[in-house]
């Protein structure tokens, strides 16, 4: 078990996410860099959906309460348990009573902005509907359906293996070094233009390319609201309901986007502008509040392409860590 | 048949991509009819069948496929759902009747306002007219448990609001557009909030975690109008 001594807002249990649901309103959840979300599950032999902790205001700061082999991904928080520095993007075992701290993210121009302690066995929530991540609009899934805070004990899954036999001294490339995406010095998202795109005028349509979109403080995992040079429409548009997904760009009367992010409702009315591909979804989950990105167009083949390329790295991923399990020291 | 500003605009519906996790078929019938809706439910029940759909999620008049993983050629897609689409008929599905209490302007209606400066009707026009109709349920969406309703008497449309409202409390009965709603749970939305009513309409731990399903109604019952 690991009990919660200090988090920020907004940290919450993830799994994947929660799929098969949208019929009654659920959306799906789930972490915002599935891609650190998996590599942290692969480095402790983990399933690669169990459930972590997605922390994205710092300091964070846990106990554990017993033996835990566990591995931090996504965003470089400076990671200290009990005051030694741990190398990020590894496993590690923790002793019963040790400390782990989370810092603010090392500062860099491709600033990552989401931490995920995964944890041998995965967090052990309930599975609701299928799903451990947290439905803060529905309340539920996760822990108790909510944000964890102070003096939450969250208890952790069955493991196939001690926790000595964890990767510990192994690191993985993080993606975001290994598959970089820039343009302009900007991190850049990959989008398909979604129905209504053709019914902006031009200047919008050039301008949505060749600007720097700024990710709000108005941002959140619901949403990420941009600011921008405003997108015009050629005539207003009232829209029937219809369902969407994380990564719709929605275009409000005021002109200035909002994509939709993982907790995004189902559903929505607003003018579809684009869709960020699922491929580059962990990359704007990680842009920080504050920072720009820009948008480059892919086509139908990239997208399907990059989808490759992330099973790619998360299978060489499963492959190194294997391998070291196979010969480490750890070796029964 | 026409092309109109580069989207594919036909009388078999129109056909769209939300980037490579669904796409999305949009009937091309120029009025929202319950009869299209039925045809919608019968498409959703047959893609789901199919191997590349997660999902088929129906909307208002219109049906998103979920992918399970997008298929390479999109084209054959595509295709399949035209295809389909032509050749369903309406299903209909027996229901219940929920009656829903209201609270109409107030506290609870805080875009009342807004609604009478769009329509030029009373509060109480307002509150008969959204009252009067039997709202069949034809689809869920926006949050656990959210109904879409069909049915709104067309004289208190009202746009959606320029900028979405952060938090609207759960039971707010609301008016988007050419449609009516009631929210099941606090959060944000774009629609202009009429009235109020309480009521629980989902629950995970539940056989079918949704009170209300496609092809149950609404009647909304006027409790009470505040001026």
């Amino acid at each position: 078990m690991i009990e919660v001594l200090g988090a920020g807002a907004l940290t919450t249990v993830q799994d994947r996410g929660r799929f098969g649901c949208l019929r009654w309103g659920v959306g799906t959840a789930g972490a915002m860099d599935s891609m650190a979300l998996c590599a942290g599950n692969i480095l402790l032999g983990n399933d690669r959906d169990c459930a972590a902790v997605e922390i994205c205001v710092f300091p964070f700061r846990v106990r554990f309460g017993e033996e835990c082999a566990f591995a931090l991904t996504g965003a470089d928080c400076v990671a200290k348990l009990d005051g030694a520095a741990l190398i990020p993007w590894s496993a590690h075992v923790a002793r019963a009573g040790q400390e782990l701290h989370l810092a603010a993210p090392q500062a860099g121009p491709m600033r990552a902005s989401r931490a995920y302690l995964c944890v041998a066995g995965g967090i052990d929530v309930a599975k609701v509907l299928d799903s451990r991540s947290t439905q803060l609009r529905g309340a539920f899934g996760g822990f108790e359906g909510r944000p964890l805070q102070r003096g939450d004990v969250l208890r952790t899954g069955a493991t196939k293996r001690a926790p000595g036999k964890a990767a510990c001294g192994l690191g993985l490339v993080p993606p975001q070094v290994a598959l970089p995406l820039e343009r302009d010095g900007c991190r850049a998202i990959r989008v398909l233009p979604a129905a209504e795109y053709e019914r902006y005028t031009p200047e919008s349509r050039a301008s949505f390319w060749s600007g720097e979109w700024k990710i709000t403080p108005q941002s959140d995992r619901y949403g990420y609201r941009l600011s921008g040079v405003g997108l015009q429409a050629n005539a207003p548009m009232e829209m029937r309901s219809h369902g969407i997904v994380p990564g719709v760009i929605q275009v409000p009367p005021d002109g200035q986007p909002i994509v939709q992010m993982r907790d995004a409702q189902p559903t929505g009315g607003y003018p579809k502008f684009a869709t960020v591909i699922e491929a580059d979804m962990w990359r704007l989950g990680q842009a920080p509040i504050g920072s720009r990105i820009r948008f480059v167009e892919a086509t139908w083949d990239e997208a399907i392409d990059a989808l490759d390329e992330l099973d790619a790295w998360l299978a060489e991923a499963q492959r190194h860590v294997s391998l070291h399990a196979g010969t480490g020291k750890t070796a029964a | 048949m026409a092309e109109a500003e580069g989207r594919v605009m036909s009388v078999e519906g129109e056909f769209s991509l939300l980037g490579t996790t669904a796409a999305l078929f949009e009937a091309p019938d120029a009025e929202m009819t319950l009869q299209t809706q039925q045809r919608i439910w019968a498409l959703a029940r047959e893609a789901q069948e199919w191997d590349e759909v997660l999902e088929a999620v129906p909307g208002m008049n219109n049906l998103m496929l979920a992918f399970a993983r997008p298929p390479r050629e999109l084209a054959q897609l595509r295709e399949r759902v035209l295809q389909a689409w032509s050749c369903v008929k309406p299903m209909t599905l027996q229901g219940r009747v929920v009656e829903l209490p209201v609270v109409y302007g107030g506290d609870g209606g805080p875009h009342m306002a807004d609604v009478v400066a769009h329509t030029g009707l009373t509060i109480d026009d307002i509150a008969e007219l959204h009252s009067t109709p039997l709202y069949p349920v034809y689809a869920l969406g926006s949050h656990p448990g959210y109904c879409y309703l069909g049915g709104m008497d067309p004289r208190i449309a009202t746009p959606r609001r320029k900028q979405p409202v952060l938090r609207i409390p759960g039971g707010a009965v609301s008016i988007g557009g050419f449609q009516t709603g009631v929210s099941a749970s606090p959060g944000p939305s774009g629609w202009n909030t009429i009235g109020s009513t309480s009521m629980s309409f989902f629950d995970p731990a539940r056989d079918m975690p949704a009170l209300l399903q496609p092809g149950d109604s609404i009647r909304f019952r006027v409790e009470k109008v505040i001026r």
